[in-house]
């Protein structure tokens, strides 16, 4: 009722009032009487232009680099200016301008963060040089980027679809395509190629093409997935055995691509909230924050300190869950039945807090832009303290049950050891990061929302193994019942809600936003055309990189091995394949 | 011979609280159409007895309702009370697929060819928006709208993801559809599958003609 | 205390006044081999209904609780699912060893389940090597658990029997060492006589003292490991093989791979019985002659059962609480720790022997 009456408010001076007009891009100052002249002040001077001056404070300016330039200036940027973490990689469709990429660089050590354009003019035959070799991650992202956008990357030893089927007809992310028209429902099976291509331009610039051989023909090759109990999903493994010992391993992704991204494109902002806590649902809360933080950030839409602080509490609680999810699933894989019951018992806990306030029990539908669904519960803040003290003493039991057993500190102590340069290169953020040594905790190196105010520790190991990880994860339960504890008797007041108006509408531009997701990095891409749609909303997929990962961690280990490293790693299919 | 009407007993659920009991008594009509064969009916009932009771899942899900599928196993809605909990992860020891989740064009074969690989008689359950008709993502180029589209569904337990509750309900009515089976005569022989050797050697004869014709 | 023997002997007796005595050998097979198989069943069926309910009890759960009172008849409903469930042939597949496989394990489970003393007198295969013929029958099964993994023409149940193959052969070590402790505590293979001497003399867990307790922890272990129960379910481990070496049976086929390892998980537990607990002989603690009396009341076979099910509800604690070893965890276990050790054990029981240290009540 209070929404649609703010609402209405909104609505009758916009229409009629032109002295403020842009109200919803000024913060809902109630509170603090000081601001409001201030506020105020703000859309009265960009009255006159269509769209205000503020630039929003996540806007990102991608500096153009030429196609022939790109791989040295990119090899000077890593090597050089210590650019040693390659974010994220972006196919955008700009119409005429050509098809390309962008490229999110961060570095690790000075915390500067760097973003190349490169745009391909020739639609038809789209070419761009791959980074694949200075980035392992690269490689993933290059193939999403050639697998929807038709972009071939020259040099890259692998070019072949890995989310849609490899019988596709057109790359269905391009404005002009026309995906379900070309591809019908096919029932036959897919027949996966063992060969690959690679493209090259030789000297007198023609395209050249390599093959190359994934399984030979003599490989024993076991197929884990696309339905298999440990796989936390539809993934595909095509595994190459020697033995018992894993010799190769080529991930097959999209069986569960439902392209929210294209999807995306043709919905309103409000409405592209819908889908982020489906894509990785042990994160809903922290999906929906990034990418209505992103929006707020670019419109300029300020939200209250009492919803910043509602929406850390509820980050954390979500990372509880997630990671109560994640110990039991692995116990599930190790066959410790009983733990994995143990850890359900009390996620049923935080469940029950969720869908007090929210409504729901996976899927909440909590964030909104410039706030809140809902106010929180009244019993919130007491639920809330009756589950920390609780969730402690569980814990305990944890330790007992599972961790400190001596099966399974042998199945999981230096199986699956990722050095810190791999997972740097691979992009892996984190916990399954940080146990390598990786500061990478977007909390800490960006404080977001109400993480500034609270003290916590980022949780780092060195060991880097399977059991580093889950350890990593289990004292990061203790940090962020801290930081919940720190938080809950102090939520300011003030509305749950921002007025906004009616239609969202982003000025033209390109933003970036990210936050410390459940199991990584999660960010945003944005780019407007200043309409109220997304010209495109690409996701930076926190489980994408760890599936990547697990050719490497994998290698020469034990087939019963790769169900600890997988489930160590901790990744939810949905939200690779969006 | 007169046309008996099945009205099963679910434990502690009278058949009035069940939702949608025209739909239902009109399925048990189309089942009982040729009538009952009085010599085989009692052990027809025991057979549907010990069928009802002991549905197996098969471990299938692709996305969100799965995890809540996970939480219908655990302690507090506890699944095992009905005899469900031995999910099978081979899909020739299942009864019963539920369809968790978003069945996308990459997934169809794959869940199609899951649904051939079990034993008859099996059922399937469509649990979620998306394996009922695509849920959210109903305009998209990947996903299948609706599961019955690939196979044919038994149940559909609609939510986003739907509660523990719902789960319970849906395999509640799953019990009574397969209650009100006659297994002998229908359920036993729905359909044939090449059995012996020589059908088969037939089979692949012709899968081999149509292949060298190509 | 109950003597089947004479009832048997009297029955005998009265069939050889009637029929000749070929045709009375035939009709008590007959009769005996239907009392297995009555026993077989009951017993699977208890069982299983037991393992859901302790699972459940170790589980914050409640188990099954709507089908009869308690989910007692849920076992029955799931045995009446399985028998007109379908029975998939596969092409390609090898029909004849895939057929065999699920007869030869339960054959084999069956045939050890004969051997087990149930009351005194009540022994159905019962000779001079008995611990002997048992150990050999028992190894049957392997050869099914192969065979299942070969004509599937599959490749999980492939590495599933491969698997199982390396486990039961390296766990049998263990299980005939720690058999051959007892029969030197013994110094004799006939099972009847074994469960005799602990009933005249104390059980041999306490007879033998230090190796009796070590040999039965031994047995314990390697007990579970041979019937591919977790912690050591590697050849059916679901998370990595999906159903490991049965993933592609269906039917009956699979209900008989179900019922053995149930009855398997009963024989082992019954052995260690047997071997350790005293079989059917009761509870004695010397000078209480009024209890002594009272035990013996009590029939043999409720001793045994009672017993059995004692050891199979520390074998379940066992599953539900470990997570799943690794293969090379597990042979290295035996080959490294449990052979060594009860070879050690072995000769320190033949000590015990030689010097009469035995502790004889």
């Amino acid at each position: 009722m209070k929404t649609m009456e703010e609402n209405k408010d909104l609505q009758t001076p916009a229409a009629a009032e032109p002295q403020k007009p842009a109200d919803a891009a000024a913060p809902a100052a109630k509170p603090a009487a000081a601001d409001k002249p201030a506020a105020a002040a703000k859309p009265a001077a960009a009255r006159p232009q269509p769209k205000p001056e503020v630039p929003g404070e996540n806007e990102i300016k991608p500096r153009l680099v030429e196609l022939s330039a790109l791989h040295d200036e990119m090899k000077r940027m890593r090597d050089e200016e210590k650019m040693d973490f390659l974010e994220l990689i972006t196919g955008v469709d700009w119409g005429e301008e050509g098809l390309g990429c962008v490229y999110n660089l961060w570095s690790t050590e000075t915390g500067r963060r760097e973003y190349v354009k490169a745009v391909c003019a020739d639609r038809d035959a789209a070419f761009i040089p791959t980074v694949s070799d200075l980035w392992t991650i690269a490689d993933i992202y290059e193939r999403e980027v050639f697998d929807f956008y038709g972009i071939r990357f020259l040099g890259h030893k692998d070019m072949r679809r890995v989310f849609l089927r490899e019988d596709w007809v057109g790359y269905p992310m391009r404005k002009d395509d026309k995906p379900e028209e070309q591809n019908p429902l096919n029932m036959e099976n897919e027949v996966l190629s063992d060969t690959t291509v690679e493209y090259n331009r030789d000297a007198d610039g023609r395209i050249t093409e390599t093959e190359h051989v994934v399984f030979a023909p003599d490989d024993y090759m076991v197929n884990i997935g696309p339905q298999h109990p440990s796989t936390h999903g539809v993934l595909h493994f095509r595994v190459a055995l020697e033995g018992e010992r894993i010799k190769k391993m080529d991930p097959k992704l999209g069986y569960i691509h439902r392209g929210i991204e294209k999807l995306n494109e043709s919905y309103t902002y409000p409405q592209t909230l819908a889908l982020t806590d489906r894509m990785d649902y042990l994160g809903a809360m922290q999906s929906r924050h990034a990418l209505c933080m992103a929006i707020e950030k670019a419109a300029s839409i300020e939200v209250s300190d009492r919803v910043q602080v509602v929406r850390t509490i509820m980050d954390e609680l979500q990372r509880i869950d997630s990671h109560i999810l994640f110990f039991s699933c692995l116990c599930q894989d190790m066959g410790a039945t009983t733990a994995f019951l143990y850890g359900f018992r009390d996620r049923e806990k935080v469940l029950d807090i969720f869908e007090e306030t929210c409504g729901g029990r996976l899927i909440l539908n909590y964030n909104m832009i410039g706030g809140l669904a809902a106010d929180i519960h009244p019993n919130f803040q007491k639920r809330v303290k009756e589950f920390i003290p609780y969730m402690r003493k569980n814990l305990k039991e944890y330790y007992d049950i599972f961790i400190n057993n001596v099966i399974a500190r042998n199945r999981l102590i230096g199986v699956g050891r990722l050095s810190l340069e791999q997972v740097v290169s691979g992009g892996c953020t984190g916990p399954s990061g940080r146990a390598s040594g990786w500061h990478n905790d977007v909390r800490k190196r960006q404080p977001y929302a109400a993480y500034g105010k609270v003290d916590f520790k980022e949780i780092v190991r060195t060991e880097g193994d399977s059991y580093a990880r889950l350890l990593c994860r289990m004292d990061e339960i203790e940090q962020s019942l801290s930081i919940i504890e720190q938080l809950i008797d102090n939520i300011p007041e003030g509305p749950f809600q921002t007025k906004t108006k009616p239609i969202i509408k982003v000025p033209a531009g390109t933003y970036y936003s990210c936050v410390e997701g459940s199991r990584g990095e999660f960010g945003v891409y944005l780019e407007s055309k200043g309409d109220k749609s997304p010209y495109r909303l690409h996701y930076r997929s926190t489980g994408l990189p760890l599936v990547w990962i697990m050719d490497t961690a994998c290698r020469g280990e034990l087939i019963a091995d790769m169900m600890a490293i997988n489930g160590t790693l901790d990744y939810v299919v949905p939200d690779i394949d969006r | 011979m007169a046309i008996r009407t099945k009205r099963p007993k679910i434990k502690n659920i009278p058949y009035e609280e069940f939702k949608d009991n025209e739909t239902y008594e009109k399925l048990v009509a189309e089942l009982n159409a040729n009538g009952v064969n009085v010599v085989v009916k009692t052990l027809d009932d025991l057979f549907d007895w010990g069928r009802s009771n002991s549905l197996w899942p098969l471990t299938f899900a692709t996305s969100c309702c799965g995890i809540e599928f996970m939480a219908v196993c655990a302690a507090r809605y506890d699944i095992a009370r009905f005899g469900f909990e031995v999910t099978r992860n081979s899909p020739r020891q299942a009864d019963v697929i539920l369809v968790n989740g978003t069945i996308t064009h990459k997934m169809a074969p794959v869940l199609k060819r899951l649904y051939d690989q079990m034993a008859d008689p099996k059922y399937v359950v469509a649990i979620g928006g998306c394996a009922v008709a695509g849920g959210p993502f109903t305009k998209s180029y990947h996903v299948v709208k609706g599961v019955d589209k690939i196979i044919p569904v038994d149940v559909y337990v609609p939510g986003c993801p739907p509660r523990p509750e719902s789960f319970l309900y849906g395999m509640m009515q799953l019990q009574r559809i397969v209650k009100a089976e006659n297994f002998f005569g229908t359920t036993n022989r729905k359909q044939k599958d090449p059995q012996t050797l020589s059908e088969s050697l037939e089979s692949i004869r012709e899968v081999v003609d149509k292949q060298q014709e190509a | 205390m109950l003597d089947l023997a004479s009832w048997t002997s009297a029955i005998h007796t009265w069939l050889l006044g009637l029929v000749p005595e070929w045709a009375a050998i035939l009709l008590e097979c007959v009769v005996v081999a239907l009392l297995i198989i009555t026993l077989y069943a009951v017993f699977a069926i208890v069982l299983i209904y037991m393992e859901r309910k302790v699972c459940a009890f170790f589980q914050c759960r409640i188990g099954p609780n709507r089908v009869g009172k308690w989910g007692l008849l849920q076992v029955f409903s799931d045995v009446f699912k399985m028998l007109q469930k379908e029975i998939i042939n596969m092409r390609k597949s090898d029909m004849f060893l895939h057929d065999l496989a699920p007869f030869l394990v339960v054959t084999a489970s069956m045939l050890t389940f004969a051997c087990l003393p149930w009351n005194k007198g009540g022994h159905i295969i019962d000779f001079n090597v008995g611990l002997f013929f048992m150990v050999a029958v028992s190894s049957i099964g392997v050869v099914g658990i192969l065979l299942a993994g070969l004509g599937s023409n599959s490749k999980y149940p492939m590495i599933g029997s491969m698997r199982a193959g390396a486990q039961l052969i390296s766990y049998e070590i263990s299980i005939g060492i720690t058999m051959l402790t007892i029969v030197a505590l013994s110094g004799t293979m006939q099972i009847s006589e074994i469960v005799q001497q602990q009933a005249d003399n104390g059980w041999n867990i306490i007879r033998g003292h230090v190796p009796a307790v070590i040999a039965f922890l031994i047995y314990l272990i390697a007990g579970n490991a041979e019937c591919n129960r977790g912690p050591f379910d590697l050849p059916e481990g679901e998370s990595e093989l999906t159903a490991g070496y049965h993933t592609e049976y269906s039917g009956m086929h699979f209900g008989f791979f179900y019922l053995a390892e149930y009855l398997n998980l009963f024989i082992a537990a019954g052995i260690a019985t047997t071997l350790f607990l005293g079989g059917w002989a009761p509870l004695h603690i010397a000078g209480l002659d009024g209890f002594n009396a009272v035990m013996d009341a009590v029939p043999g076979a409720v001793w045994f059962i009672g017993k059995t099910f004692f050891v199979i509800f520390l074998l379940m604690w066992e599953r539900w609480t470990f997570p799943r070893l690794r293969i090379d965890h597990i042979l290295s276990l035996e080959w490294k720790y449990l052979m060594p050790i009860s070879l050690i054990n072995l000769l320190l029981m033949a000590l015990v022997v030689v010097f009469g240290l035995g502790i004889n009540v």
